[in-house]
């Protein structure tokens, strides 16, 4: 038999996956260096029957998706940096209503227009923070081609369960590096649809929650006739000035994450059993990472690695339980110290934390994270 | 009691509505379901999306599939809504700060693809859900909050704009002209493409009372006295146009159609 | 374990990208790992250009390179930027325009240029004569599995002009080492 093993790129795995998952649009704006996501969406749609646009910009982007899921598409888009900042508006709009899409963000080097075409993890905060007000949120970082081809059906899946946008952090890297995957069959992938209400139009509550806290979605013409608005709102989908019943909702689209934070919460994990120190990083870092382990194994020290791939819920628990055994925390990142405000949240003062940073628009490489770890041993 | 118009297509546990006395949304807003109930459209494949301010409360009150967007947006929303189900009916209400201001750029392009979406920008002059700010449709040397001394901005011709960005059916009427109105919506709806009606409105709270404009029946009765219909201009000499404006089909000239474009694409390169 | 760096240098237009494409290709046709990063942007037009591809029988983690096992340069401009990043025992193949002054590393200089433009008459093809120059030199891709990366990759009705450049390059390179 032939093998199916191929080079793909992560941009073009993350279409793969997305499609796979049931993606049936796509509205995007050209953008480094996310731009071949947009360009194999629209090549690729028509052929499984769904549809591309390229909208007039990223915010109008994000609208569309967001429409075109109300009537029943699973949506995606894709940007980078400034595009992410033009998206927070309409991200917002997802999250108050509970909306299901995917955004795909494939970090590059910034402030403002930045590096554009160099890699960064200075998003990381934005996923989390970025629209205003308290939100939910899941953020996904993969660290392979591989990996984005699963954790893009992965998003889709999230936020078809929790109604929820699901953000896809990727970064440069991982976006344009090309390398050897082999995929699954597509009868080897689950795939979840939101649930759809079971009771008649009278009776039908559009943002009345079941006991898990996710309330059932109708689809534009459906016959449902309701209301959506990014105006808090009650079970109905009518705005409402009630305090409690606005305090009720806010609540609520964070409980429901926190509900089911173990059934989201992913993370990876290697040689920790013994390690004194545990280099923590996410997407193309992890690589780096990965090497300076097995180099730094070599000469005897005792390095494990943590990665977290939702780095948005923060997989907290396991974290601590490490930092009860750990020495030594390394948080490798390409921003100026992001996920180590979160780790050193978490771990307290029980353990040391050291930071790689880097923001020159070039990766990180495993030497440098060799070099900090020798620094202190 | 509520006519039967207004049993049959608004949410009546929702009324009263939020707009102030005298305000000429509520007529806008009745047209548009006159035109659907014309028309005979099954009311469940129909959407009706708005974006932020006055106009766009209008939807909540409409018993129809329904969403209300982010300030500017409800085209870019709607063509999402379109694309994911051309069966859909998709019917915009915006305002004049909302669409030419904020959602400006939407606008244009949403003209320019010509997509199946009937919008209707309910233009009061001004913006009123902020308490009466200078709009893009403010006539020059109006005031407003923002504009103490007197607006200098140049006043956007609504119908003008989107004709030139390519919509394919433009129209505009007033609060006053309802049958022209409802009959401009109708023929809107019934074109496949991208149609603009411009329903100029009355808002005697800001844009009235900052310029002495007087009561909501006066405003209305200024608009009767000044509105003159495209058809009728035509054979009027221009110095009797001095300080009217025009109103009536501006333009009606079907193009191809987006989504229907682009099923073509699908069909041709879907694989089975 | 088996692991070569390469990187592919020149300037744009002379299809470099597309060649480490199609040798990390060749190499997963082999049977083994394979990475593939170039430089984007202003970076990637005109000026030099590079292509890095990384070929191994392990699992590849760091995908970038530093210094290189394999390195090919196809203009002055791009040899003097990179020409310094070749690890000791690296091999080095230039194009025999190229001047490359004191290096102290084995260097074959070899007519890739020429053979396209003038000999072949079609300077598209010069990525695949130089992807059979390497191969012959270092058997970093089997030459079967070259061939096949390089059909599956070009144009249609390109197919014979390529084979050939193919094996020009690989004679090229054969000759080169005997």
């Amino acid at each position: 038999m032939k093998s199916k093993a191929r080079l793909m790129q992560g941009n073009e795995a993350c279409v793969e996956g997305a499609i796979a998952a049931g993606m049936k649009f796509f509205a995007g704006y050209p953008i480094t260096p996310s731009t071949e996501v947009a360009e194999i969406a629209a090549e690729k749609l028509p052929l499984v029957g769904g549809k591309f646009i390229q909208m007039e910009d990223e915010i109008a982007s994000m609208a569309a998706i967001i429409g075109a899921s109300l009537a029943g598409s699973k949506s995606m888009t894709a940007t980078s940096g400034p595009g992410f900042s033009l998206k927070q508006e309409n991200l917002g709009y997802a999250s108050l209503a509970e909306v299901p899409c995917v955004i795909v963000n494939v970090q590059r080097s910034g402030p403002s227009t930045g590096l554009p075409t160099s890699p960064a993890q200075g998003d990381i905060m934005q996923a989390r923070w970025g629209s205003h007000g308290d939100h939910p949120v899941i953020a996904l970082t993969p660290s392979s081609v591989r990996e984005t081809f699963d954790l893009t059906i992965k998003a889709f899946n999230l936020s078809e369960k929790y109604r929820v946008p699901v953000i896809l952090l990727m970064d440069e890297i991982i976006g344009h590096m090309r390398e050897r995957v082999e995929l699954p069959e597509i009868s080897e992938i689950e795939i979840i649809d939101r649930k759809k209400p079971t009771v008649s139009r009278e009776k039908y509550l559009p943002y009345k929650a079941d006991d898990d806290l996710i309330p059932p979605m109708a689809y534009y013409g459906d016959g449902y006739r309701f209301h959506v608005t990014g105006l808090a709102h009650d079970e109905t989908g009518f705005p409402t000035n009630n305090p409690a019943i606005a305090d009720k909702l806010y609540r609520r689209l964070l409980d429901k994450i926190e509900l089911h934070k173990n059934e989201i919460i992913e993370w990876e994990e290697q040689c920790t059993d013994d390690a004194d120190i545990v280099i923590i990083s996410i997407g193309g870092v992890s690589r780096a990472a990965d090497t300076a382990m097995k180099q730094l194994r070599q000469k005897g020290v005792k390095v494990g690695t943590y990665r977290p791939i939702t780095v948005w819920p923060f997989p907290e628990k396991r974290l601590i339980e490490l930092a009860d055994k750990v020495n030594t925390f390394v948080v490798a990142e390409m921003n100026l110290g992001q996920m180590a405000l979160e780790v050193e949240r978490i771990i307290k003062d029980k353990a040391e934390l050291i930071k790689v940073n880097k923001v020159n628009g070039e990766a990180i490489y495993p030497e440098e994270i060799i070099e900090k770890i020798e620094e202190v041993l | 009691m509520p006519s039967a118009i207004v049993s049959e297509y608004f949410r009546t546990n929702k009324l009263p509505q939020i707009w102030c006395p005298g305000c000429g949304h509520g007529i806008i807003t009745r047209a548009i379901t006159v035109a659907i109930d014309k028309l005979g459209l099954d009311r469940d494949k129909i959407c009706i999306v708005s974006g932020i301010g006055c106009s766009s409360r209008a939807p909540g009150y409409m018993d129809f599939d329904t969403l209300h967007t982010t300030h500017g947006r409800a085209l870019a929303f709607a063509t999402g809504i379109k694309m994911a189900n051309p069966d859909l009916k998709v019917i915009v209400i915006t305002g004049d700060g909302d669409a030419t201001a904020i959602g400006g750029n939407h606008l244009i392009h949403a003209c320019r693809r010509n997509i199946d979406i009937t919008a209707i920008i309910y233009n009061n002059n001004i913006y009123g859900m902020t308490g009466g700010q200078y709009s893009p449709t403010t006539p020059k040397f109006d005031k407003g909050t923002t504009a103490p001394y007197g607006n200098v901005d140049k006043a956007f011709d609504i119908p003008a704009l989107a004709a030139a960005a390519g919509a394919t059916y433009v129209g505009r009427s007033t609060a006053y002209h309802t049958q022209l109105l409802i009959s401009l919506i109708e023929n809107g709806i019934k074109n496949e493409g991208f149609s603009l009606i411009e329903a100029i409105s009355v808002c005697p709270t800001y844009y009235g009372r900052k310029n002495k404009k007087g009561s909501a029946v006066e405003m209305l009765e200024w608009q009767k006295n000044h509105a003159v219909n495209i058809a009728a201009a035509s054979k009027m000499a221009p110095e009797s146009l001095d300080g009217k404006f025009l109103i009536g089909e501006f333009k009606n000239s079907p193009e191809p159609e987006y989504t229907k474009e682009y099923q073509k694409i699908i069909d041709m390169f879907k694989k089975e | 374990m088996e692991m070569y760096e390469v990187r592919l240098s020149g300037s744009g237009g002379q299809g470099l990208i597309t060649g480490g494409i199609i040798l990390a290709e060749a190499a997963i046709l082999d049977g083994k790992n394979a990475v593939q990063t170039q430089s984007y942007g202003p970076e990637a037009r005109g000026g030099a250009s590079k292509a890095e591809v990384i070929i191994s029988t392990e699992k590849i983690d760091f995908p970038k390179i530093r210094d290189c096992d394999i390195f090919l340069s196809l203009t002055q401009k791009s040899f003097d930027q990179y020409g310094k990043n070749v690890k000791d025992n690296g091999i080095i193949i230039v194009d025999e325009s190229i001047d490359t002054k004191s290096e102290n590393k084995v260097i074959y200089s070899l007519p890739i240029l020429d053979t396209a433009h003038n000999v072949l008459g079609k300077p598209m093809v010069t990525n695949i004569v130089a992807l059979g120059v390497i191969a012959a030199i270092t058997n970093v891709v089997s030459r079967n599995a070259l061939e096949e990366a390089v059909l599956n990759r070009v144009p249609k009705g390109t197919e014979d002009l390529n084979k050939k450049a193919l094996e020009m390059g690989y004679s090229i390179g054969k000759k080169a080492i005997k």
